[in-house]
């Protein structure tokens, strides 16, 4: 079972969400699996005590060349749909940010002088913490190609255990190369306009993934029916409700997950589960 | 040598346009035969990194000097590959900044003063 967890926007506790979840989930599985795919800012690991068991580097091809074959064609200039390699007077300028690993240059260089070569853009870390394995992926500085280091996280896993994802903010690419092929999304949200807009947003990009999803409302205040009335004329399951409190806010700020400062709400994670398996399986 | 402003317009009394990527003309002026005239900016249609483009289509026309409002780090680096001069923070007609630029009155770009994509 894969489950993902993602947010139409930042800071909506799509990570309270996923640690809480993970963390009750191991009282009953001999392993689960928590992957931090918020590549460009993984804060998963501030939650969980871990030992580190290893590293990886993931790279992208990029063209490398070589001056003594390049005849200045500036055929690969051409070819280049981003502008990342092109022709200045005799020399030939390579640009790998705006690089999307392609491939056409070396491909279509005449003379041979552009051959792949291997730039790094992220790393995956694998660290355990008691029954949990986390794994982290990190967009190396400077660096705007998250969908492969999400990809190479997504790919470390083992694919038998419970594997719960804590996506990146947002509806766009990265998002998609977290959550889809997943069984399940749960979208965590504010009951705020916002935070509506945002989940709607967020709802028309699973249904493209063909990804069945619910909802679980963060900070939610009794009365407000922003999110219930938009999630029944959509027909998607409220999962569950965190009630807006100091105390829970308090706890998490100092790094402290859900189910650790109330162990109160390892059950109802527990039953979010058990739903979310019914939904699957529905 | 062949001077280029980024601007709305195609003349000489055109609006400087700030953003050297997406700049609709290339204002130019000769300084050996005191001629102006103007080329389309057609590296802003690309579908990339536009400053690239633009830098190599200056370079292409043996443009030595430019100057604009702002520039990126990849244009940047591109125009200093190709030996093309940048001054930038430029406002008013080209014809104004053309004037500040011989009379010395225009901050050379040392670096690039916006981030990618003009942020
Ligand atoms: S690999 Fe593709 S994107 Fe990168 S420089 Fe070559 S043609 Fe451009
Ligand atoms: S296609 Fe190959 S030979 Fe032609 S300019 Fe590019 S690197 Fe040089």
């Amino acid at each position: 079972m894969k489950i993902s967890v993602a947010s139409g926007k930042g800071g909506t506790g799509k990570t309270l969400v996923a640690t809480s979840l993970a963390l009750s989930l191991i009282k009953n599985n001999p392993s689960v699996q928590l992957l931090d795919c918020d590549v460009e800012e993984p804060n998963v690991h501030l939650f969980l005590d871990q030992e580190p068991i290893n590293e990886t580097t993931v790279s992208l091809p990029i063209p490398k060349i070589n001056e003594d074959l390049c005849q200045h064609c500036g055929k690969c200039t051409e070819i280049c749909r981003f502008n990342a390699i092109t022709l200045l007077k005799d020399t030939i300028l390579i640009f790998p940010d705006v690089c999307h690993s392609c491939s056409a240059c070396w491909h279509f260089c005449p003379t041979g002088a552009l051959e792949p070569s291997p730039r790094e853009v992220g790393t995956v870390q694998i660290s355990q913490s008691g029954k949990l394995k986390l794994i982290t992926g990190r967009l190396n500085l400077g660096v705007h190609a998250s969908p492969p280091v999400i990809k190479a996280v997504r790919g470390a896993i083992d694919t038998d255990t419970v594997t719960i994802i804590d996506g990146p903010p947002g509806s766009s690419c990265p998002v998609m190369a977290a959550v889809e092929e997943t069984d399940y999304c749960i979208l965590v949200t504010e009951p705020t306009p916002f935070g509506l807009n945002d989940l709607s947003l967020a709802v028309e990009m699973l249904k493209v993934l063909n990804v069945p999803c619910g909802v679980i409302i963060n900070r939610d205040v009794p009365g407000n029916h922003l999110i219930d009335d938009y999630c029944q004329e959509k027909g998607l399951p409220i999962l569950l409700r965190i009630p807006l409190d100091t105390e829970i806010a308090r706890a998490y700020a100092k790094g402290i997950p859900l189910v650790k400062s109330s162990p109160v709400w390892t059950e109802k994670f527990i039953d979010l589960y058990q739903q979310v398996t019914q939904e699957v399986t529905k | 040598m062949l001077i280029a402003v980024s601007a709305f317009g195609k003349n000489q009394d055109s609006e400087v346009n700030p953003r050297l990527g997406r700049c609709e003309y290339f204002v130019l002026y000769d300084t050996d035969t005191d001629k102006y005239s103007s080329i389309d900016n057609t590296g802003r249609f690309s579908q990339g990194a536009a400053g690239i483009a633009t830098a190599s289509l200056l370079s292409n026309q043996k443009v030595q000097v430019v100057i604009t409002g702002n520039i990126g780090p990849n244009a940047y680096t591109a125009l200093e590959a190709a030996g093309i001069e940048v001054f930038t923070g430029a406002k008013g007609t080209a014809q104004d900044v053309i004037k500040d630029y011989q009379k010395d009155l225009l901050s050379k770009a040392n670096a690039p003063n916006v981030g990618p994509h003009g942020r």
